[in-house]
């Protein structure tokens, strides 16, 4: 049978195996967190604790200051060390507050046995979803309550469930399906009821076998659930493609999911959101995959938010001595660390380890117009056009080649024979573009007025 | 000091990963980063480089070269040798003078030099093969800027120089070795002067008159099909020009079967199979968009029967691709591919 995918994008080589076949682990507490108040798309948290207090797991240290944000909750117990700017795992310098665990985990007050949640309205579900704070696991970490809540006028009817994990070396959502199979099931159906659609699907990439085995069986019961086995490829997991991949719907440019009337949630979300409407469980840790051939022992652990990347990478054997690059995310879109002192973030899906620069082995030359970036793009741009206008600071021309529409999958980089870094062109052409159209939305405004 | 990270092996030893509770202190210090690089994503890549791509094209190449010189004598060989060599000595020469690095390994200089050997006449003269690789890399190539900024594929126009300046050696043809006989014509020009077909078979297997690398389609088929199946040639790029050649040469020869030749004669006379998986498929002149392609390669077909059958010159694919890349720029910009959900335009 001919399975489901994308027509463009690429298959680069997956090495899932070093940690596809390990269950998940959970890391032992850390000493001491460090969570930042800014872990997702949308205004950072303020902080609403103090210097010297203590807090219990799960409480709630930091609130939303805007519509799309999200709350954030302490990890471990213990007593606040510090609020303080401290480097963050996306780059820049970030404001976090600091918990010296007293090593009990003592918890708030959860409910004793699990909430009735299909009694409770639609509403309800979401508040609890915005309550503890889920964000889209996927990496991306935008506000998941936001998502449910459509604007007037569109309609909902299709939830899609992300099981792509496409991204090279990453197996955190593929240990999610095999071993909390129950509660992927449970968050899926909750999330359903919050948008009140009447149907789902779930796409999994054809790569993980047993996990699409488990799905099938799990959602035997519920015929209006869907279990769609899609061939690999990359970038499929990207929301956009695997509408196009799953339900064949084409989201317009500049638009969302929601245009064409679909939701659509990482597994590990799902996970998150069971958790957090049965027993108003906040989200304070996630499932990381610590890979790569730079580490000693590759595992899938499930660590509290804030916990240190070196923290994880000692309790991971630590890293071998020829280790060059550490990267939060997938090998595609990650982001390379210059330190190990910076926390797990509720986007940390992987800590990839590498001993080789494999983009840097080869020198640059110039681009001999093969055409392979175009063929391999999957928003279907002009990469190497759009490379060489960002280079020439043709903003004009950048923009008229839908430049914005990069969703910065990496694909071109990665054909490039000639080893352009059509990436880094790109990200600097989208953010002089964008600022640019602000600045002529603005003295258009001013203008008017 | 026995904790210096210098005293750390390089490989995990069997202690530390059996027994990692022992050996914590000794992954502490293991865990300390000394230079962690920091790149923007992707940090993976795939395989293919510029070199290995020019390389692999030159290999295509060998089938046709021997069998050029298996039907012509060790003298061709001479000839591409020569031509190589003055590519790669004025690539180098201007490398120098434009004081850059020396862009000689990577294999475009060799490819030009060989594929315009390819397309001489066997009795050429070794000097004057050598003076159009100096011509096609130096007012072809560098004077541009070098790879990748060129218009016109730099072999064809180090053949039209040739054509230009010595017409008589260039139409000058003489039999292959193997058959016994001194000068001929090539199977195009006895038709176009003579009106005389040679079997298509000869022509597919190539023991016929004709330029040293351009006789035997059967050979470069086979090198030219490895370079798609590798995706080093585009596809749609011979298929479009082989194609539209059939479909325009077919129509001609339907409407008047005496006067015109049939559509495989078409196909497997003159320059047209190295031109349609070796010169049409250079990567820097031909269209960079999928719609391009289709167009440059239709474009050019139609070109290449209007010249043979309405011409003065027996053989047209030299200009109808170089003329094609003349359009390249225009075809590229008017061919963006429509954006992923974008409205159809």
């Amino acid at each position: 049978m001919k399975l489901k995918t994308i027509k463009k994008g690429i298959h680069p080589a997956e090495f899932k195996n070093y940690t596809e076949h390990k269950p998940l682990e959970r890391l032992p507490l850390p000493e001491e967190v460090l969570i930042p108040l800014h872990q997702h798309i949308g205004a950072p948290c303020k902080p609403v604790v103090e210097k010297g207090q203590s807090v219990k797991t799960g409480e709630l240290i930091g609130i939303k200051t805007g519509f799309i944000s999200s709350q954030i909750h302490a990890s471990i117990s213990g007593t606040i060390k510090a609020i303080e700017t401290l480097p963050h795992p996306l780059g820049m310098n970030s404001l976090m507050i600091q918990i010296a665990g007293d090593g009990k985990d003592e918890w708030i007050a959860l409910p004793d046995k699990n909430l009735e949640w299909e009694s409770l309205t639609s509403d309800k579900i979401i508040e609890m979803i915005e309550a503890a704070g889920i964000v889209g696991l996927g990496g991306a970490a935008f506000p998941s309550y936001v998502k449910l809540m459509p604007p007037k006028g569109k309609s909902i009817d299709t939830f899609i469930l992300n099981g792509c994990e496409c991204e090279p070396y990453l197996t955190a959502d593929h240990r999610i399906m095999l071993d909390q199979t129950d509660a992927v099931v449970l968050g899926t159906r909750i999330l359903m009821k919050a948008l009140g659609v009447q149907q789902a699907v779930i796409g999994i990439e054809s790569n993980k076998p047993d996990a699409i085995a488990k799905m099938f069986a799990a959602f035997k019961p519920y015929s209006n659930i869907t279990v769609i086995p899609l061939t690999v490829k990359y970038p499929q997991g990207a929301e956009k493609m695997l509408i196009k991949a799953a339900i064949n719907r084409t989201v317009p440019t500049g638009g969302l999911p929601l245009d064409v009337g679909v939701v659509v949630n990482n597994v590990g979300t799902a996970i998150a959101v069971a958790e957090a409407v049965t027993q108003k469980k906040p989200l304070i840790e996630r499932v990381v995959t610590v890979t790569g051939n730079g580490i000693r022992e590759p595992k899938n652990v499930i660590a509290r938010i804030g916990t240190t990347f070196k923290d994880v990478i000692n309790f991971c054997g630590g890293l071998s001595d020829d280790t060059v690059k550490v990267i939060m995310g997938g090998p595609m879109m990650g982001l390379t660390q210059p330190t190990l002192q910076v926390p797990i973030i509720k986007a940390t899906s992987g800590i990839v380890c590498l001993k080789d620069n494999q983009p840097l082995a080869s020198k640059e030359y110039p681009c001999i117009q093969c055409g392979k970036c175009i063929e391999s793009c999957p928003m279907n741009l002009m990469p190497t056009r759009l490379a060489r206008f960002s280079k020439v600071e043709n903003w004009q021309r950048a923009a008229e080649l839908g430049i914005l529409n990069c969703i910065e999958c990496g694909c071109c980089a990665y054909v490039c024979p000639a080893k352009i870094p059509l990436v880094q062109w790109i990200k600097i052409g989208k953010l002089r573009v964008s600022e640019l159209q602000e600045r002529q939305k603005a003295t258009a405004a001013k203008e008017s007025k | 000091m026995n904790e210096k990270s210098d005293n750390i092996p390089s490989q995990p030893t069997s202690e530390s990963t059996s027994k990692p509770t022992t050996s914590t202190t000794n992954i502490k210090e293991s865990v300390k980063p000394k230079n962690l690089l920091l790149t923007i994503s992707p940090h993976i890549a795939g395989q293919e480089s510029v070199p290995k791509i020019m390389w692999t094209v030159v290999a295509a190449l060998m089938p046709a070269v021997v069998f050029g010189v298996y039907n012509f004598g060790y003298q061709v060989l001479v000839t591409m040798i020569a031509s190589i060599a003055a590519a790669v000595v004025t690539e180098a020469i201007i490398n120098k003078m434009r004081k850059k690095e020396l862009t000689i390994s990577d294999g475009s200089a060799v490819l030009t030099g060989l594929l315009l050997a390819m397309t001489l006449p066997p009795t050429f003269p070794s000097m004057y093969a050598a003076l159009g690789s100096v011509f096609a890399i130096g007012i072809g190539k560098q004077i541009f800027g070098g790879l990748g900024y060129n218009i016109f594929n730099p072999a064809l126009l180090g053949r039209a120089f040739l054509q230009a300046s010595f017409s008589v050696k260039m139409t000058t043809w003489v039999a292959p070795i193997t058959i016994d006989a001194i000068t001929t014509a090539t199977p195009l020009g006895s038709f176009k002067f003579e009106k005389t077909l040679t079997p298509w078979f000869d022509l597919f297997i190539g023991n016929v008159g004709g330029c040293i690398g351009e006789t035997s389609a059967l050979f470069i088929i086979i090198g030219g099909v490895f370079l798609l199946i590798k995706k080093y040639a585009n596809w749609r790029i011979p298929v479009s020009y082989l194609g539209s050649v059939f479909l325009i040469g077919g129509l001609f020869w339907l409407l008047n079967p005496a006067k015109y030749p049939d559509p495989l004669f078409h196909l497997f006379s003159g320059g047209l199979m190295l031109g349609a998986f070796f010169m049409a498929t250079d990567m820097v002149t031909s269209p960079i968009t999928p719609k391009g392609m289709w167009i440059y390669g239709c474009g050019a077909g139609l070109l290449l029967v209007t010249i043979r059958l309405f011409g003065g010159l027996p053989e047209g694919v030299m200009y109808s691709i170089l003329i094609m890349d003349g359009f390249v720029p225009l075809i590229n910009r008017s061919t963006r591919p429509t954006i992923f959900g974008e409205k159809k335009r």
